[in-house]
């Protein structure tokens, strides 16, 4: 086990966003974290990259509290656009050379010119499609250990889509534990090892995919429906 | 390639390489793509990939070299027989079929004849 969230629990005001979520993720495991928008996906990853506090419980990165240490070694890309709008792709690549000891300026090439982005384009003209394979260039050019990708499918074309799955399969090494959260089910069916599906910031249910196809003769998608479809009990 | 979600995603990617071995497209003895190559080219996850080659090989269609990779038989009459067998499923599920619908196997076999 690479990442343990016990009981990690956050609130905004009267808002619990991640309730007691208890979870364990393994080295070389690809995650699928499901659930719609508000289900606490985004805020659980802001605390697993030491970005947010959890106001009880905690999540501890190789058997450590997540901290400077953790940081080091956990990529987390954000929904948010992140990057000022006067950088060209060359700066947003420099700029996170400064902040990353693990960030390889070949890889970030090798990666912005296999999605066709060149180093001259500006940020603040990017389609959305282009944005996003900017934040993955830029994210999977780090050399960490957990990968924490946050809707990284979201609001782009199926083209661009398939474009970023495949570059993040491409950069899978061995042992990385990548997390990816989305609420478009059918592009993480084939990639995902194991799902973990949110709803009001609880961790309601997780399943081994591959497990579900063969016992069950079931998709992803069809224990999706059963989970949040008329909030059933779903087996798996 | 087109999956269907409900079944194991390892077998269909299997099934889909010995397709290919079958038909010549990949001949005895050929290097097959790494893990991460398979993957990136089928969009599946690796350790997917990774039993499927465990699948291929336990089969006797593939073997492995250490720190080589992964590769086609040279057994000439290993792949013929697959290719049997892999017509025997689809005959299988084509009579499975016919009966479910009510034909007898003499009638199933005379359709056949007369499709063209």
């Amino acid at each position: 086990m690479v990442l343990e969230s016990r009981e990690a629990t956050k609130t905004y005001g009267r808002k619990t966003a991640v309730d007691h979520v208890s979870l364990e993720l393994e080295a070389g495991f690809v995650y699928a974290m499901l659930g719609p928008n508000g289900s606490g996906k985004t805020t659980w990853m802001k605390m697993a990259a030491g970005l947010v506090k959890p106001n009880s419980g905690g999540i501890l990165y190789q058997n450590q509290p997540i901290g400077i240490e953790s940081k080091k070694e956990i990529a987390y890309m954000s929904t948010e656009p992140y990057f000022y709008s006067w950088m060209t792709v060359a700066d947003v690549g420099k700029y996170y050379e400064d902040f990353f000891d693990d960030f390889s300026m070949e890889k970030y090439h090798q990666l912005i010119t296999s999605m066709e982005l060149t180093e001259d384009m500006r940020a603040k003209k990017l389609s959305s499609g282009m944005m996003a394979k900017l934040k993955i260039a830029v994210t999977m050019a780090r050399k960490a250990k957990i990968y924490l990708l946050d809707e990284p499918l979201n609001g782009i074309d199926l083209l661009a889509r398939d474009e970023i799955m495949r570059t993040i399969l491409a950069s899978i090494e061995p042992d990385v534990t990548m997390v990816i959260s989305s609420h478009l089910i059918d592009e993480l069916e084939r990639v995902a090892d194991a799902v973990l599906f949110m709803k009001e910031g609880h961790l309601i249910r997780q399943c081994m995919v591959e497990e579900l196809r063969i016992s069950q003769h079931k998709s992803v998608a069809d224990l999706y429906r059963e989970i949040y479809g008329h909030g059933g009990e779903a087996v798996c | 390639m087109e999956y269907n979600p409900t079944l194991p995603i390892y077998l269909q990617t299997a099934n889909a390489i010995k397709r290919d071995i079958v038909t010549g497209k990949l001949p005895p003895g050929a290097k097959l793509p790494s893990v991460r190559d398979l993957a990136v080219e089928y969009t599946i996850n690796p350790n997917t990939v990774s039993r499927v080659y465990k699948e291929l090989e336990s089969e006797g269609v593939c073997f492995t070299r250490r720190g080589m990779g992964t590769f086609v038989t040279e057994d000439s009459a290993k792949i013929d027989m697959l290719k049997k067998e892999m017509a025997g499923t689809l005959i299988r599920d084509f009579l499975e079929g016919m009966e479910q619908l009510g034909y007898s196997r003499h009638e199933a076999i005379t359709f056949l004849e007369n499709e063209k």
